[in-house]
């Protein structure tokens, strides 16, 4: 039983299928082991958006005030969603690199553990 | 029956509970009350149902009317006195705001809830039982907006809440509680209402508003709390004697009920997040904390509730673990949230002062003072620096509670606890496991959850910066939202202050 209703074939109508964000996608990011940024963030990517870009001009924004941010050396900065292994390269568009529809990317960062240490 | 001859207690009550209801002969029974079946809830006899109370209508008229008439006038004092200045700290003031724009018209729905089922209840006992509960509900929305109504004259936040609660993101928490209650069948309904909140839950709300109202000097809301808690322990017995009469009609209701108190049990537990966060940073003279308040009145109250409850075969709810895992870090996640999204907020947000810290350090000395006071104290030091945070971005959220995925990992405070499902082609997010059953049991209701944040990315909320949002979701900009340093409550509060000296 996928709902407990008052007649059988009851059905939901979703409101955030991909249709209705006008050719956008949402994408979730978190940033491991920095916590000042309390939960992760919704972001709406247009497919043909390159990699590089959604850091400069999306992330960027949202994640620059965390003096971690400047220090991180992208060479060896990891993507992950749902534990696994995500390759995103910076001249990819994020639809060519596979970011879907909501889909949830976490960024790992080595080496930087948020304000002294804390995961902050 | 004779006119002359006065009714006893007991026939009076008799007549105008059980004398009130027949059985319909033109129409089937099931037919005029449609609602009462699908949930699976088997019913043999609605004359076990035991009112506690034995309160008839006529009697509840002339007691309701009488505490209404004392509460209006100690609020009609309160105002001409100018009572808000007696008030601790005018950041109190917020956690009024927080409570006139999360918990007024949750009220109101409450008693739209309970219209519904006192029509719709084929037993007569709890239909009337239901009817009072409805005008209690509607009772408490109006004496709320009154007892409010006098800050609104002084404060900024007051005046819009109908709107906000609407429309402003983070009122779709117990917007969408309630909601789902609402849409629920009948005896889901009294399950999530009258026994989960009422009974497990609502020492969580009222104490620390009400005490918290009276440590602090707030006059107007503790008269309201004194004026509501006789209809508060009405409601509360109706919670317990809504399980044992489901309960003890059937044992095939028994696994529907557990299931129904495992989600409401969940539900109530994280709306109460905003709660535990007013608790521990929004109440300038503290109560007690968030961690000792569910130890006091859920581990140990709720505990012994469910040692009772055994004998029918109820278990203490999923997850209650959890809670107790993350009651060292519920309030402070959640009021880091807040204030950093503090510019989209109905309400002023502000750092701890140094006492302040010195007193969550004291309250939480595994999890405060090396790791949330860290964060507090780095935005202390941006904002010393002129660089007060606020988030720029906006938050996900959980496709069930609604609240931000703020929440970390049960055994890992210091990893956010996401959780993933996928359903027809589409994924959905959860901000924990108690959350992402309540989704698989029926995901054809939770599909359709109307999340602010994707709202607003859809572009069906004012616009797409945020002042435009924000005016969407009825915050006046710059004098509701952003830090309570430099806020035009703060400037007013100096003012009539300085007056006053």
């Amino acid at each position: 039983m996928t709902v407990n209703a008052l007649y059988p074939d009851y059905t939901g109508q979703p409101r955030d299928g991909q249709e209705r964000f006008h050719g956008g996608a949402v994408v979730y990011v978190s940033w491991a082991r920095h916590l000042m940024f309390t939960n992760p963030y919704a972001f709406l990517v247009m497919p043909d958006l390159k990699v590089g870009d959604f850091v400069t001009t999306m992330l960027a924004p949202a994640y620059g005030p965390h003096p971690d941010w400047a220090k991180i050396d992208w060479a060896s900065a990891r993507w992950t969603s749902n534990g696994k292994p995500v390759t995103l390269d910076p001249a990819q568009t994020m639809g060519a690199a596979g970011v879907h529809h909501k889909m949830h990317l976490q960024l790992e960062t080595p080496g930087l553990d948020g304000i002294g240490g804390s995961g902050i | 029956m004779s006119s002359t001859k006065k009714l006893g207690l007991r026939e009076k009550y008799r007549l105008m509970t059980r004398g009130l209801g027949w059985d319909t002969t033109y129409q089937p029974m099931e037919k005029v009350f449609p609602y009462q079946h699908f949930e699976g809830i088997k019913i043999h006899d609605w004359d076990k149902w035991e009112d506690p109370f034995r309160l008839t209508m006529d009697s509840y008229w002339k007691y309701q009317a009488e505490k209404d008439r004392k509460l209006y006038a100690i609020i009609d004092a309160f105002s001409q006195h100018n009572g808000h200045l007696n008030v601790s700290d005018p950041r109190y003031v917020n956690a009024l705001k927080l409570f006139l724009q999360g918990i007024t018209l949750s009220e109101y729905s409450a008693h739209r809830g309970f219209v519904h089922l006192g029509r719709q209840f084929g037993g007569v006992g709890p239909r009337v039982a239901a009817q009072m509960q409805a005008i209690d509900e509607v009772r408490h929305a109006q004496t709320q907006i009154h007892a409010l109504s006098h800050y609104n004259k002084h404060f900024s936040g007051f005046h819009n809440f109908n709107q906000m609660y609407d429309r402003l993101w983070y009122l779709s928490v117990p917007k969408s509680y309630f909601e789902d209650a609402l849409t629920a069948g009948p005896f889901e309904f009294l399950t999530a209402i009258s026994f989960s909140f009422e009974y497990v839950l609502t020492n969580l709300i009222f104490m620390p508003f009400m005490s918290g109202a009276a440590y602090n000097g707030d006059m107007a809301t503790v008269t309201f709390g004194f004026s509501a808690q006789s209809d508060e322990a009405r409601h509360m017995t109706m919670g317990l004697e809504v399980i044992k009469f489901m309960a003890e009609q059937d044992p095939d209701n028994i696994p529907i009920i557990q299931k129904w108190i495992d989600k409401w049990f969940w539900r109530g537990y994280r709306l109460l997040v905003l709660v535990a966060m007013m608790m521990d940073y929004m109440l300038p003279k503290r109560v007690m904390s968030w961690s000792e308040a569910w130890e006091m009145y859920f581990e140990q109250a709720g505990g012994a509730l469910f040692e009772d409850l055994a004998r029918y075969g109820f278990r203490m709810p999923k997850y209650a673990d959890v809670s107790i895992k993350e009651k060292g870090r519920y309030s402070h996640e959640a009021w880091a949230a807040l204030y950093s999204y503090g510019a989209a907020a109905g309400l002023h947000t502000w750092l701890p002062k140094q006492e302040e810290m010195d007193w969550l350090a004291e309250k939480y000395p595994d999890t405060f003072p090396d790791f949330y006071a860290k964060r507090l104290e780095h935005w202390r030091d941006m904002q010393q620096d002129g660089q007060r945070y606020y988030a720029s971005a906006l938050p996900q959220l959980c496709q069930v509670c609604q609240v931000p995925a703020w929440f970390t990992e049960p055994d890992d405070p210091h990893t956010l606890c996401k959780r993933e499902t996928e359903y027809k082609g589409q994924h959905y997010h959860f901000c924990s496991d108690g959350c992402k059953d309540i989704f698989d049991n029926e995901p054809e209701k939770y599909v359709q959850a109307w999340l602010p944040t994707h709202q607003v990315l859809q572009g069906n909320c004012g616009g797409a910066e945020l002042p435009d949002v924000l005016k969407w979701s009825g915050i006046d900009v710059g004098r509701d939202n952003m830090d309570f340093a430099g806020s035009e409550d703060e400037r007013h509060w100096n003012q009539s202050i300085g007056e006053r000296k």
